[in-house]
């Protein structure tokens, strides 16, 4: 049924309909409306569901894991500060293999505090193991939530999946999305059957101790889950169209780069606004294109390659930056060209951190600046006369 | 698949710990016991069995000598004799 | 019993003459096979979980270091969820560490949404998995490898944290010590425990013979006589009020110092004993454990 929503509830809904047993909630801006809205539902007996006000994000993991391992679909979600406090509890998950989905309401992290939109806070925990993708719009907030338990749940993976929507933007931004019906998502979404779980009795111990004979495989298995998520996550999106009735999720979505000579590659909801520049940028012509990933891990290193192959100039557009370094998905990018015959040039780009606005214009930089000189960081929308503050001693 | 993640129930078992023991062993006489029933409870490895008075051993497998037993006993019905000695 | 039936395995890999070892066999054989255990990390969740074997025969899961109080809350909210949590019994267990110090927030947290789970705080009074570092339940002045005595310590410098009263204060229905000297009362307290809805918490004096550096065949002594000398009293609050107080013929403190290495400095160093008189008296007076004539 269409409707027209804000991004948060449109989350909460989303999870409604899939079901879940028990949720815990903790607030932090910009995701609270998420936990707010599943709260409302329990309260008017719209969700059956146990509802754990949690006195910290740590434990809201940490609860929501103790459920799923007792064999109960569960759900949180968090941002930033939050997403870092349970850090620990985000690798430990992972690494228990248990299915589980979290909505990120993707923001800065501090310091400075600041709480509108970047993707630094979901790059702290790319390593973790889990499945990280990333909503472009409501519409794809909606569908990847549902499609997130069908992957994490199935028992060729069993990993949890973190499902990207960038703070604000999406959670408080209002879209006309088609929220589907519970008979379409049971239809789709199976019940949760754990592999192994708490139960009295058929008990078992969960969580060893892992000496050096035995700890590397734990690792070396999730390593190749997340290679056979690249097969599944697509095969997910093909029943989701059976179902639904649209394309929705997978691996990547090419935008016009058919025959394109400049593209760039982004994820989320930055994506639409570099598309209405694709578009006024074709009309006067010129040749672009926009690739985006819709799942970041496992990277889709095979999907991205087959795309940009003959492509002479890509841009990387990062919400985010790994201090030191490169952008991420700059580093994961150009490490996929190694060893491939044809090397397109490749530039790397940095916006919109803490919330600074991007427009279009923002955008018409990048494809100039990625016909200059190749550069691996550059910060666009940079106010200089910020960097010359200075703090002088006595 | 997964690796190595779950351990099953009484799988310390395969884990003989009795090697561990160097010096003492406890020696159960089974002349004056009655049956209460505090070795059992006191014996950190629960390696103690017992049913009747005078049927209260150890399983030597596990045994780690600590010598709890003998402590405990109300009646000094156990007694810490050397490792070799039968 | 048959074997699979066992809840408590021998084949760990505790020290020999653990305390701990022998509370965590006492407080399942009390709970029984309908009973899933949340563990914090520590002495033992390694002793008793190193892959593949594992000791026990219920269900456990073992996360992290403080998130035993808020997986046992999810564990609890799930088995409600399933309608399959009358019958069943949720523990969420842990050092005197991983209770008092770095898992003090998700218990609170636990104890304040009043889930209906008993946690058992297994009290050594160090960092013992970890090599005898200072706890928040470390007693005063003793020998720690982060407050060690020297020309200018004499140990630990602070008293225990009371974590009891903290329970207590958060208004849930049974908070009680326990230790291994006593081990009829021990198991007698987990099923008064387990018999509560709500939250509960026990916390069990357990003598760690490497920590404290005493034989293993010690163990028993020595909690003795920390209840005898009055510095661990043994009490319950139901439904806040004292009851159920273990009433002794108090013994000088020295009688408890002198069993274990970690107190051994204070011997010749009277002024300290005689501060530590003055905290067991406190408690004599505070819990009114003196047995009258």
């Amino acid at each position: 049924m269409k409707k027209f929503i804000e991004g948060s509830y449109a989350v909460a809904e989303a999870v409604k309909l899939c079901r879940p047993g028990v949720v815990s909630a903790y607030p932090i801006t910009p995701q609270t409306h998420i936990v707010e809205g599943l709260a409302q539902f329990v309260a008017d007996g719209e969700l059956k569901a146990e509802f754990v006000n949690v006195e910290s994000e740590h434990s809201a993991a940490s609860a929501v894991l103790g459920a799923v391992a007792t064999g109960v679909r569960a759900f949180t979600s968090s941002s930033s500060q939050g997403l870092l406090l349970m850090t620990e509890v985000i690798f430990n998950i992972a690494g228990m293999r248990l299915p589980l989905v979290l909505a990120c309401a993707n923001r800065a992290v501090s310091a400075p505090i600041n709480i509108w939109n970047d993707q630094q806070d979901v790059m702290t925990i790319r390593d973790s193991g889990w499945i990280l993708l990333f909503a472009e719009n409501i519409q794809e907030v909606i569908d990847l939530h549902i499609q997130a338990y069908r992957i994490s749940e199935d028992h060729s993976i069993m990993l949890p999946v973190m499902v990207n929507l960038d703070g604000y933007i999406l959670t408080h931004g209002l879209e006309v999305a088609d929220m589907p019906s519970q008979e379409q998502v049971d239809k789709f979404l199976p019940p949760y059957k754990p592999l192994y779980k708490l139960d009295t009795s058929d008990p078992m111990t969960l969580g060893c101790l892992a000496m050096p004979e035995h700890y590397m495989e734990a690792r070396v298995a999730i390593q190749k889950t997340q290679e056979a998520a690249l097969d599944f996550i697509p095969k997910v999106a093909g029943e989701f169209k059976k179902v639904f009735g649209r394309e929705s999720g997978g691996l990547v979505e090419a935008y016009k780069i058919e025959d394109a000579k400049q593209v760039i590659v982004a994820m989320g909801s930055i994506v639409g606004t570099i598309k209405e520049t694709v578009d006024e940028l074709r009309a006067q012509g010129k040749k672009v294109g926009v690739l985006k990933l819709i799942t970041y891990r496992p990277f889709p290193k095979q999907a991205i390659l087959n795309a940009l192959k003959n492509v002479p100039e890509i841009a990387v557009v990062d919400k985010s930056i790994s201090l030191g370094s490169n952008s991420p998905l700059y580093t994961d990018l150009t490490s996929a060209f190694i060893g491939q015959d044809k090397v397109s040039k490749i530039s790397g780009f940095v916006l919109g951190l803490g919330g600074r606005d991007i427009t279009k214009d923002s955008i018409k930089q990048v494809f100039d600046k990625l016909s200059g000189k190749q550069v691996d960081c550059e910060f666009i929308d940079v106010k200089k006369e910020l960097l010359e503050e200075e703090y002088a001693g006595n | 698949m997964f690796g190595p993640l779950v351990a099953k129930p009484k799988s310390s078992r395969k884990n003989k710990t009795g090697s561990w023991r160097i010096d003492v062993k406890p020696k159960f006489l089974q002349k004056n016991c009655i049956a209460c029933n505090m070795c059992v409870m006191i014996c950190p490895e629960n390696c103690i069995s017992g049913k009747e008075k005078n049927t209260y051993k150890n399983d030597p497998d596990y045994c780690k000598g600590c010598g709890l037993c003998a402590f405990i006993c109300p009646k000094k019905d156990i007694e810490m004799i050397p490792e070799g000695e039968k | 019993m048959p074997e699979t039936k066992i809840l408590y395995n021998p084949g760990h890999t505790a020290c020999g003459g653990c305390g701990q070892a022998i509370a965590a066999r006492l407080v399942i054989e009390a709970a029984g096979e309908n009973t899933i255990i949340v563990n914090n990390t520590g002495c033992l969740e390694v002793f008793t979980t190193k892959y593949p074997e594992s000791a026990w025969g219920v269900p456990f899961i073992h996360s992290l270091f403080e998130n035993a109080g808020a997986v046992a809350s999810g564990v609890e909210s799930a088995l409600k969820f399933l309608g399959k949590k009358e019958g069943t019994n949720v523990i969420a267990q842990a050092g005197d560490g991983g209770t008092a110090d770095i898992g003090l927030q998700a218990l609170s947290g636990m104890w304040e949404r009043g889930h209906d789970i008993l946690s058992v705080c297994y009290d050594n009074e160090a960092y013992m998995n970890t090599g005898i570092q200072r706890s928040g339940l470390t007693p005063f002045d003793s020998n720690t490898t982060t407050s060690p005595t020297g020309k200018e310590s004499f140990g630990n410098p602070k008293m225990k944290k009371p974590v009891p009263e903290i329970a207590r204060a958060h208004g849930i229905p049974y908070v009680a010590t326990a230790s291994v000297a006593f081990v009829r009362d021990l198991q007698n307290k987990v099923k008064k425990a387990i018999s509560i809805k709500g939250p509960k918490y026990i916390q069990i004096h357990v003598p760690c013979p490497l920590g404290w550096r005493h034989e293993g065949a010690q163990t028993v002594t020595v909690a003795r006589a920390a209840i005898e000398t009055g510095l661990y009293p043994i009490f319950e609050y139901v439904n806040g009020e004292l009851a159920g107080v273990q009433k002794i013929k108090p013994k000088p403190v020295e009688e408890y110092l002198k069993l274990q290495g970690r107190f051994k400095h204070l011997l010749k160093a009277p002024e300290q004993i005689k501060k530590i008189q003055e905290i067991a008296d406190n408690n004599i007076k505070k819990y009114g454990l003196k047995l009258e004539a």
